[in-house]
């Protein structure tokens, strides 16, 4: 038996740039930044003020009106999934539950929910502090101070009965599962930056096997708040020096970049069995054909120097796809950044395509959005793949001058139009070690 | 060509009962309890004040000083997974392996968020709160919360939350460059990992795949959530009766902690090492509700739609299933629908099959839960003896299942079915059977 094709038929992104992937694209190619002073808090007192925020963002115009009264347990990375998950059915043409009940089309829902599974990557979502220090603050001695026994006999009772359930990371997933009714296998993979794409592999293998003909897949994060901002300041990953000129703070593989940018956002991706989405007349955007992860065995905590974890994830990624480094048109890289990261990302692809490096063309947009955690990947892959359905890749903002100790090709001051077959994306966790890589191939 | 096909060639744990595999092992067919007074923290207000913690934990213990001064800052859970996986890793004989090739090792694990560094956190928290603000409701003050956080949260404490990071740390200590994922889905996550590690090997991507789960939610903001949200028994002046399985007076889970890993490995690849052979894992199935985030599927679709995948996966009938080890928490839902799922799939075999929880004396190990139990139904097909479901007093009638009450029993095994379900509706149940060599 010949093994089951996977292809991509619908995108749906939620970016501080833009919402739906037809936006996101345009903002990417007009140069625009979606980065800003944070303005959902007072960040006067961080060392990093600036980030990307995602404007205008109507949940409950992504879901059944009768659901609408279930946003109050979603967290912000909850909402944001729940938003791309309606993007990317609406793209891809599918009559799920959720579109049936909003009367956004005709008749029954046309996709068998026992065969429709979900794989979204999340995040360590952050408590909202806004609700928990105020039911902190009621269980607190004569000093001032918070006593745990206050908190356990009343101090607890002022949070809202399900408010574990705002922060579990599947509730992503078991949100968009229940809007959209998809019963098949569904998975939450939360490992950092690299969630998304491993999350995609997974969708691309639970299709390939035949567990599932349609899998909602990708990743969705918020760090715009004070904790999510807080952790990566004490990490140092943040840049600090331009906090007057925001849009210009977030500087992949640029010699004058000093950190990343702390962002929000999405991408769920429809991914389908060819078969499937042939019969169903689907719009298709391009097939998935290589998925390689691996570890880095050296530290948890920082970049490989060489890169290695990346080098053996893309290297697995091309195997797997049957391609040698010759047939990539465009590398896609994750590009967070900060000096060290972006030295060993770039150091690891090097070690792949060689002195072909410089001349492949590679794309790094979070220069316009920042850093979107375990959205970050569903974000950058769901680029590359209008990269290759319009042959052109936008060019990173803010990169002037390539680090030399990076050396790669990165489009920069216009779109650049180019031939291109197929793109290899990458994508790796800022701290912990893990590393995955995609292929598409232009169908 | 046939499949791959993958087997278990080690098994560690660190549990409420302890941490060597066979002496918990015999204490569980015992029916001993892990559960007592929470030390944690001080839970003597909460609704709830006893858990089922793991006691005196030292990683040194388990990887010698240099190597757990190496690993001192990793948290509760990735602690508890270096131990049990250096115990499973030993156990398998991969410690003296010298042809291993880390590229085609993986880690597939369900772990858990790290707790939050709780003292600091709160005292931030609360100085960072502007009682007066907002017309006198109140407001954090994020300039306020700032300056305090910045001063008593560190880098390390906040960088280990991160549920990724177990698997950073076994990569590390025992070189693994392979396919590395961490999933999440709540209390279903180990036994998803486990699932979704068996499609690893069996596709290709890897040779062996180190699997399981570990997670804590011993800590005020796990017990917070779970007493709001009810989950968990009150039942705190005879705590070590509380975790009731299937009795008609349960009230709720009692939280455990702990880690449960495996050591998966194809077969050809286990043979040609001489590895020992503890079972193989011949079926996975994995399905979501799709109802709602509180309450699971009153028919048990869920659960019923992920038993007959496992059971298709693995090429077999129900009679076959000589043991089902249940999710079986003690919550008045969760028991009354999965035996309603068991009944639904195995019709009238459903009372001929006996069913337990080992819940009864562990507590629930949340993201750990799954991988614990696997290792139980392997130990029960490796035996012939099924560990009993303690505190069953008080039949209930939407639970008339055989639930080995209260004592061990003997049962030949030689396939055994273990379910997990996670918050939301995430359903996960796996197949493992006696290996039979080629």
């Amino acid at each position: 038996m010949a093994p089951r094709r996977v292809v991509i038929t619908g995108l749906g992104l939620v970016t501080p740039i833009g919402i739906g992937a037809e936006a996101v694209w345009n903002a990417l190619l007009e140069k625009k930044s979606g980065v800003t002073r944070i303005s959902a808090f007072d960040p006067s007192r961080f060392q990093s003020q600036v980030g990307g925020q995602i404007a205008g963002l109507s949940t409950s115009n992504a879901i059944p009106k009768p659901y609408r009264k279930s946003i109050r347990v979603m967290a912000r990375d909850i909402e944001i999934a729940v938003v791309a998950a309606y993007e990317a059915v609406k793209d891809a043409g599918l009559k799920t539950r959720c579109m049936v009940e909003r009367g956004e089309c005709d008749g029954e829902p046309n996709v068998d929910p026992t065969r429709f599974g979900a794989n979204i990557g999340a995040g360590l979502i952050c408590a909202d502090l806004n609700e928990l220090a105020g039911a902190l603050a009621t269980a607190t001695d004569e000093n001032g101070e918070f006593d745990i026994r206050k908190w356990g006999s009343d101090g607890m009772n002022n949070l809202t009965p399900l408010w574990l359930l705002k922060f579990l990371p599947n509730m992503l997933s078991c949100h968009v599962t229940i809007v959209h009714d998809a019963q098949a296998p569904s998975n939450t993979i939360t490992c950092a930056e690299a969630s998304s794409h491993l999350a995609i592999g997974e969708a691309f293998r639970t299709i390939a096997r035949g567990a599932a003909d349609i899998c909602i897949c990708g990743g969705a994060e918020s760090k715009i708040n004070p904790m999510g901002l807080m952790r990566q300041e004490l990490l140092r990953r943040l840049s600090t020096a331009r906090n007057d000129d925001p849009a210009r703070a977030c500087r992949p593989f640029d010699a004058a970049r000093d950190g990343t940018v702390i962002s929000e956002g999405g991408g769920l991706l429809i991914l389908e069995e060819l078969e499937h989405a042939k019969a169903r007349g689907a719009k298709i955007y391009c097939e998935v054909v290589g998925f390689g992860a691996s570890s880095n065995a050296h530290s948890w905590s920082e970049p490989h120097p060489e890169g290695r974890g990346i080098t053996l994830a893309i290297r697995k990624a091309l195997d797997d796809a049957g391609l040698q480094p010759d047939n990539i048109g465009l590398i896609g890289a994750f590009g967070s950044g900060t000096v060290p990261h972006d030295r060993s990302e770039a150091r690891g692809i090097r070690a792949v395509f060689g002195d072909r490096t410089a001349k492949i063309p590679t794309l790094a947009i979070k220069g316009s959005l920042g850093n979107n955690g375990a959205g970050s990947g569903a974000i950058d892959l769901s680029v590359a793949v209008m990269c290759l359905k319009n042959q052109t890749i936008p060019p990173a903002v803010n990169l002037e001058q390539m680090d030399p100790e990076c050396g790669l090709n990165v489009v920069q001051g216009n779109p650049v139009d180019a031939p291109i077959d197929a793109v290899v994306s990458v994508a790796y966790a800022l701290g912990g070690g893990q590393n995955a890589a995609l292929v598409l191939k232009k169908i | 060509m046939s499949r791959r096909r993958v087997v278990i060639t080690g098994m560690g744990w660190v549990t409420p009962l302890g941490d060597d595999l066979e002496s918990v092992w015999q204490r569980l067919l015992a029916g001993e309890s892990g559960i007592a007074k929470t030390t944690l923290f001080d839970a003597s207000t909460f609704p709830t004040t006893f858990s089922a913690e793991v006691k005196e934990f030292d990683l040194a213990k388990y990887l010698g000083p240099e190597d757990a001064a190496r690993h001192k800052h990793c948290n509760r859970n990735a602690g508890f997974a270096l131990a049990a996986v250096k115990m499973a890793w030993d156990a398998a004989g991969l410690s003296g392996a010298t042809k291993l090739d880390s590229t085609r090792i993986g880690i597939y694990l369900g772990s858990g968020e790290g707790p939050i560094d709780f003292d600091n956190f709160v005292a931030a928290a609360v100085k960072g709160w502007d009682r007066e603000a907002n017309g006198g409701r109140g407001d954090l003050d994020a300039r306020k919360w700032c300056e305090v956080a910045s001063q008593r949260l560190n880098a390390i404490t906040e960088f280990e939350q991160d549920p990724n990071m177990a698997a950073g740390h076994i990569a590390c200590q025992f070189n693994i460059e392979g396919p590395t994922f961490n999933t999440l889905t709540a209390c279903a996550a180990s036994t998803q990992a486990i699932g979704e590690a068996t499609n690893l090997i069996r596709r290709g991507d890897a040779d062996v795949v180190v699997s399981g789960g570990t997670h804590s939610m011993i800590h005020p903001f796990g017990v917070t959530g779970f007493n709001r949200l009810t989950a968990l028994s009150t039942r705190n002046d005879s705590c070590i009766t509380a975790s009731r399985p299937f009795d008609r007076t349960r009230d709720g889970f009692v939280l455990g902690e702990g880690a449960g890993i495996l050591i998966l490995e194809e077969y050809e690849h286990a043979k040609a090492r001489n590895a020992p052979m503890l079972a193989e894992i011949t079926g996975y199935g994995s399905t979501a509700d799709a109802f709602r985030i509180t309450d699971i599927h009153e028919d048990g679709r869920g659960g019923i739609a992920a038993m007959r995948l496992a059971l298709a996966d693995a090429g077999l009938e129900p009679k076959d299933i000589h043991y089902i080890s249940a999710h079986g928490t003690g919550t008045e839902e969760n028991d009354k629908i999965e035996s309603k799922a068991i009944q639904g799939v195995f019709g009238e075999w459903a009372t001929k099959v006996p069913v337990s929880s080992v819940k009864s004396m562990l507590g629930h190990l949340i993201a750990a839960a799954g991988a614990v139990e696997l290792i139980t139904c392997v130990l029960a097909i490796r035996d012939g003896i099924l560990p009993p479901t303690m505190n069953y007093s008080t039949p209930d009638p939407n639970c008339p299942l055989d639930y080995v009450p209260n004592k061990a029993r003997k049962a030949e095994v030689k396939t055994a079915l273990s379910n997990s379900f996670g918050f939301g509706g995430q359903n996960d149940t796996l197949v493992v059977t006696k290996v039979t060599m080629e």
